[in-house]
């Protein structure tokens, strides 16, 4: 116990400057999944350049692509794309599971052993192969994509939940509150969700990281966002091609996804244990 | 072995055939979720009724889907996994020759990756704050937080386009030598290496980290006992469970790995096999590979838990 102390203690000035540079690089990407296509110096659908492939030129800050669309102006819309969707699953995904897990472990018996059950077994799939099947029998559009990766995303996020909520229940003041006579509701949302709220949130940034890993699989497999949209993942899928020329149509992309799914890691590794681990 | 040990055993193989069950009705409730009717979609726009209706009757879509899921099982426990739709073959051959190939690739994957990942976790956990452990903590951060097809892009880029090392495509036709062979499987193994390896140091290293927290380590710390002799005699064998566990569990994430690996490097495995499935929906021919993706998948996770419970040294006698 001692020797973690101190090293984090030693640690700390260089810690924080780890999590500020990633919380920059998060606001960063944000922004430009927000505006980022008005920044964008040429339409991204547009072909613009006579070669494909083009290399990194003052027009083109990140080259071109296999049609000669230019990639920064491709990379920012993509941003709306890879980022927007994975927020949304992320949230549907840790609503769903974070409520469902907080009823579980309130309401416990035979409510809680079925849907532990249930989300145990859908968790046992694994989850690219889920994404495969799903997208094959519905097919690929926005919606369906948001709907199955926050499927997909359920289970672990009830079980975290279910595992902090059942600690938070045999708290004296959650018994308080039963005894006043209050409802599940009410202990849901006043007593335990409050005092869950913060490795919750931690949860929530590292599922965010799973979805775009797997939504950047699925578009790379060529089942997630459809042209003429293009994501991260399908951006690399469209370049591969200029893998053999090395040209930065195909490294750049691949950078975007590092910074971001990156720097969320960082942070939250760097969060104070006081937030990230209440278990602990 | 006592009985509560046997109990908890049987209880969790128990739980695995369930979740079995209920995997296998997931699958084929999603692919029931299909639009359209297949029939319509396999026989074309210029399909007479009386055709659609023929097939319907031969393909005993017809029936209820309760009916058609309890045929569908059947046939899966005796072997038949019916006839894929794309080209009429049985998929039980179909998918046969693929499964030694992805095995195959598997287990040359485990046989590299485990004695790697056991070696840099354990050091990692021993030098624990180190630059040593930093630079490898970080490195294996880094590894998790990207995409596979990532990693493999800059394998082939670097071993491939700049080293021209080894052949970016595998594909091993007839019987090729030894240094062929390896020549083929350097590629996706090198690949799904990277992602295994990155999971299973990050858990054996928390895992020892665990054990070296105990009171008893601290105990051997102010006996005088060295580094090693800690580690090696008072922390390794309490930590072997959860290592076992961490390893199978790891060993799990080859699936998604492979799944990418295999479409990159045009590898005939049962990923590939599986995703030429999607693109030309497929269904019967998906059914049957998610359902071998997922009983590996449940044979780990379920062999890691078996490993914990039979290792756990609170339930020695």
């Amino acid at each position: 116990m001692a020797m973690s102390f101190s090293s984090l203690r030693l640690l700390g000035y260089r810690i924080n400057v780890v999590a500020i540079l990633a919380s920059l690089f998060i606001l960063f990407w944000a922004a430009m999944a927000l505006f980022g296509t008005s920044f964008a110096p040429h339409s991204p659908g547009k072909v613009v350049d006579f070669d494909y492939y083009g290399p990194i030129s003052a027009e083109f800050p990140l080259g071109t692509d296999y049609l000669g669309r230019d990639i920064l102006s491709r990379i920012l819309m993509g941003a709306s794309y890879t980022v927007g969707i994975s927020l949304a699953a992320v949230c549907l995904a840790c609503a769903s599971g974070v409520a469902l897990g907080m009823a579980a472990a309130v309401t416990g018996g035979w409510i809680d052993v079925v849907l532990s059950r249930f989300l145990d077994a859908l968790s046992s799939i694994p989850s690219k192969l889920f994404g495969l099947v799903m997208v094959a029998a519905i097919g690929s559009s926005t919606p369906v994509l948001i709907l199955v990766l926050a499927v997909i995303y359920t289970p672990g996020s009830y079980r975290f939940a279910r595992a902090l909520a059942v600690n938070i229940n045999t708290m004296d003041f959650v018994a308080v509150a039963r005894a006043r006579g209050e409802g599940t509701f009410y202990l849901i949302t006043q007593e335990i969700l409050p005092n869950i709220a913060g490795p919750v949130l931690a949860d929530m940034g590292l599922r965010f990281v799973f979805i775009v890993l797997l939504l950047s699989g699925l578009s790379f497999l060529g089942l997630g966002v459809q042209p003429p949209y293009a994501d991260w993942g399908s951006l690399v899928k469209e370049n591969i091609g200029a893998l053999a020329f090395g040209a930065p149509a195909v490294i750049a992309p691949c950078i975007a996804i590092a910074s971001l799914t990156i720097s969320v890691n960082l942070l939250i590794d760097n969060l104070p244990t006081k937030i990230r681990d209440r278990s602990a | 072995m006592n009985p509560q040990i046997a109990m908890l055993v049987i209880g969790r193989l128990g739980v695995a055939l369930v979740t079995l069950l209920i995997v296998s009705a997931v699958v084929f409730a999603a692919t029931e979720m299909l639009p359209g009717d297949i029939v319509e979609i396999l026989l074309g726009q210029a399909a007479t009724p009386e055709a659609v209706a023929g097939l319907r009757e031969a393909m005993h879509l017809d029936e209820p889907s309760v009916l058609r899921y309890w045929r569908w099982i059947i046939g899966l426990l005796s072997g038949d996994l019916g006839t894929s739709y794309a080209n009429d073959l049985p998929i039980a051959e179909m998918i046969g020759d693929r499964l030694t190939n992805t095995l195959r690739l598997a287990a040359v994957t485990g046989g590299v990756a485990v004695p790697l990942a056991l070696t840099l976790g354990i050091t990692t956990a021993m030098f624990r704050g180190s630059t040593y452990d930093r630079v490898v903590t970080t490195c294996v951060v880094s590894v998790i937080s990207v995409p596979e097809f990532m990693i493999a892009t800059l394998a082939v880029l670097v071993f491939a386009v700049w080293l021209n090392w080894l052949p970016a495509l595998s594909f091993s036709s007839g019987t090729p030598g030894w240094g062929e062979m390896l020549r083929i499987f350097a590629m996706p193994v090198i690949t799904l290496c990277c992602v295994i390896t990155a999971q299973m140091i990050r858990m054996t290293r928390a895992a020892v980290i665990e054990t070296l927290r105990m009171p008893y380590i601290e105990m051997a710390l102010l006996k005088g006992a060295s580094r090693w002799r800690i580690v090696m005699r008072h922390a390794l064998p309490n930590a072997i469970g959860p290592i076992v566990n961490a390893v199978a569990l790891s060993l799990s994430y080859l699936l998604g790995g492979v799944i990418i690996v295999e479409t990159i490097f045009n590898y005939p495995g049962v990923a590939k096999l599986m995703v030429d499935a999607v693109a030309t929906r497929d269904l019967p021919l998906i059914q049957s590979c998610a359902m071998v993706f997922c009983i590996g998948y449940l044979v780990l996770i379920t062999l890691a838990d078996i490993l914990a419970i039979v290792s756990n040294p609170r339930l020695r006698k």
